[in-house]
């Protein structure tokens, strides 16, 4: 019999039953919740009349629908308020523990997880939130789920999911000079296309993905989502055990020695089959970005938007909606567009590396007049840390602000919307028409390029502008 | 709590012919406010159908009075990106019981079977097929069988077999609803979290 594959040893340690023909049951260790797609769960399980099976295996915290700026004020939009104290609302009634907005914990729920512990290798996760693929760099199995699956989650504490079928990337080799996991990632998309991933779970793997941190490996899960895959996972390794000591959900002591012996059982077996397996070379990665609207449209940022002609005949109708909406020609050149915003967030690129690097690029530097910038941190968390590490003032002295953490204008349901028309270069993961704003234009990009478009106001290669060589990792 | 029963549909068709139709489009984020399931489907396609001063947008199909019916045809790729079931809601809202495409996103897919919207797969040929169909004749009937799996082009007799899980079927024909079946389950739950012990309960 062949050996089991990573994903199929959490997966299979934790069904609790199959249907005959049918999903599997399957149960979570770990729910994430947020205000946005669970009210109407909760709801439903007032009209049940039931309550949470298990309030302490649910976690809960508002992110997607909080302003960025005064968080000490009453949110002024009365909906977006109504949304939030709904959620304190429900966890008290049920529970279930709340990282509240202005308490030290508080943030986007992805970066929350891990940064408090929460998120652990051989777990299964899940949230109301495709981006819960982020959880996957610890070896946990973690994926997005529907606010139905919400209820069924909060009510059983099991969901009813077909198994997914099983690929393997590797990147092997060493990543050039100025190449970042964002990268990677961005670079994998517009490979395998933004429906390559589809029906499928992820392992990423390869030297050039070990070689990564955990916030590295995070943020090339969390666009796992982005190739349609349901989620994305990274065998845990000494960098992930090391990430997780200490942790304040992690275990502790004789504990911890215990759960580090069992995570590193953690590893696809050597004669395991993957029902798909793709093969890249870390040195074919250059800093990448979007032109399109969608994450596969990405290209080498030195490179050009295809011509017509490059583009597959059945696709060209989306290719030139897509032009049309960003303002751009086949054929352009990407260096040196003009660029209106800068957005360095979410829980792509919006914990406390991600600040660090772009801040040790722009140290020193201006930002260019024409450019808006929000630097937003992933959480209460990286927004400590920015200020201890004096991260705050190597942003102001170059003209930037920190605000406060939230997803802000990652999907702009909050005031943080990129006006109609104008160009962003975003560290997000999404570029969908209107995603950031009605009408707004999203480039997307790593913190090291958002930082060298900031300081130039227009798409410029990060490599040129701070003249490296080697990126110093400003750790 | 049950959902609508599936049965058989003859109706007419939507055309939303693009590809890579993600949830962002389906409903705009900033229509996420909301805390019922309600009225989503006002919004659906909100800012392809109005402009920004709320006048409708003519060239696109929902606003084209011409098309007409319970079944949405788009193109591959259709529900990507965020897992918002508010799209499946909107989608139902509006009055769509069958969505048609030549590939969907998972978790679309999922939250649609959950609402007793019906996402019907087909073959990038057949699909084409459906989008002539209507180009030709915008009021052209389509026929989506449940039970045989089966959806047929009235007008030219043409049939495609489409894929759907048996145990989703079983669900949307009788309304069957996964949150009563899991709550049935609940010894078996029981029974299994006492069989997880440490370190796996980390
Ligand atoms: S930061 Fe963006 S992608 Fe991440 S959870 Fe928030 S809205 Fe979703």
């Amino acid at each position: 019999m062949a050996g089991k594959t990573l994903f199929d040893k959490v997966w299979d340690s934790h069904v609790v039953s199959e249907i005959e023909g049918g999903p599997s049951v399957l149960y979570i260790d770990r729910h994430l919740i947020h205000e946005v797609t669970s009210p109407q769960a909760f709801a439903g399980l007032d009209k049940r009349g039931i309550n949470v099976l298990r309030p302490e295996n649910t976690i809960a915290t508002p992110d997607h629908n909080v302003p960025t700026l005064d968080q000490h004020l009453p949110i002024k939009d009365y909906l977006s308020s109504f949304q939030v104290n709904k959620l304190t609302e429900n966890t008290e009634k049920h529970g279930i523990t709340l990282f509240g907005l202005n308490t030290p914990n508080q943030g986007i729920v992805h970066v929350v997880g891990p940064e408090q512990g929460l998120t652990q290798p051989g777990m299964t996760i899940v949230c109301g939130d495709s981006h819960t693929s982020t959880h996957g760099a610890f070896g946990s199995v973690a994926f997005g789920i529907g606010t139905s699956e919400v209820e069924m989650v909060l009510a059983t504490q099991c969901i009813l999911q077909p198994k997914p079928k099983s690929m393997r990337i590797n990147v092997e080799g060493e990543l050039k000079p100025g190449v970042t996991s964002k990268d990677i990632i961005l670079y994998i998309i517009s490979q395998i296309t933004a429906s390559g991933g589809t029906g499928y779970f992820i392992e990423y793997a390869g030297s050039a993905i070990r070689s990564l941190s955990m916030e590295g490996r995070m943020t090339i899960c969390n666009m796992s989502i982005e190739s349609g895959a349901r989620g994305g996972l990274i065998a845990p390794d000494d960098t992930t055990f090391k990430y997780m000591k200490g942790r304040k959900y992690a275990p502790e002591g004789a504990d911890f020695d215990k759960a580090v012996a069992y995570w590193k059982s953690l590893r696809t077996d050597d004669d395991a089959e993957f029902d798909k397996e793709i093969h890249f070379r870390a040195e074919d990665i250059e800093p990448m970005i979007t032109y399109g609207t969608n994450p596969g449209m990405g290209t080498g940022i030195t490179q050009y938007i295809p011509r017509e002609d490059e583009i597959e005949p059945s696709n060209l109708k989306s290719f030139r909606k897509s032009m049309q909406y960003m303002g751009f020609n086949a054929g352009d050149k990407l260096i040196g567009k003009s660029i209106d915003y800068v957005f360095v967030g979410s829980c792509t690129n919006g914990r406390i590396e991600d600040l660090r690097e772009f801040a040790h690029y722009v140290k020193g530097l201006k930002k260019a007049n024409n450019v808006t910038a929000w630097i937003v941190p992933g959480s209460k968390q990286v927004e400590k840390q920015a200020i201890e590490e004096g991260i705050v003032e190597i942003l102001e002295e170059a003209g930037f602000e920190l605000r406060q953490p939230g997803c802000s204008a990652c999907l702009a349901m909050n005031d943080d919307k990129i006006p109609e028309g104008k160009v962003a270069v975003s560290t997000s993961n999404r570029n969908f028409e209107g995603r950031q704003g009605p009408g707004a234009r999203t480039m997307l990009a790593s913190p090291f390029t958002a930082a060298a478009v900031a300081i130039t106001g227009e798409i410029a290669d990060p490599r040129q502008v701070f003249g490296i060589l080697e990126p110093e990792k400003a750790m | 709590m049950a959902i609508d029963k599936f049965t058989t549909i003859t109706a007419t068709a939507v055309p939303v012919p693009y590809e890579n139709i993600d949830t962002d489009q389906i409903i705009p984020a900033r229509f996420l406010k909301a805390t019922t399931r309600d009225g989503f489907g006002e919004n659906l396609f909100r800012d392809w159908r109005y402009d920004k001063d709320n006048n409708p947008k003519k060239d696109f199909e929902l606003n084209n009075t011409k098309y007409s019916g319970p079944i949405l045809v788009g193109g591959k790729n259709f529900g990507s990106g965020s897992s918002r079931e508010h799209a499946a809601w909107a989608i139902h809202d509006y009055g769509f019981k069958v969505v048609v495409s030549s590939f969907f996103a998972d978790i679309f897919k999922n939250n649609s079977l959950n609402n007793g919207l019906l996402p019907v797969q087909i073959s990038e040929e057949f699909l084409e097929k459906i989008f002539s169909a209507i180009d030709k004749d915008p009021k052209a009937q389509f026929k989506v069988d449940l039970e045989n799996q089966e959806i047929s082009i009235m007008s030219t007799g043409e049939k495609e077999k489409f894929d759907i899980n048996p145990y989703k079927k079983e669900c949307l024909i009788n309304g069957y609803d996964d949150i009563d079946y899991l709550l049935s389950m609940k010894d078996k739950i029981e029974a299994f979290e006492k069989t997880r012990v440490k370190p796996y309960t980390y």
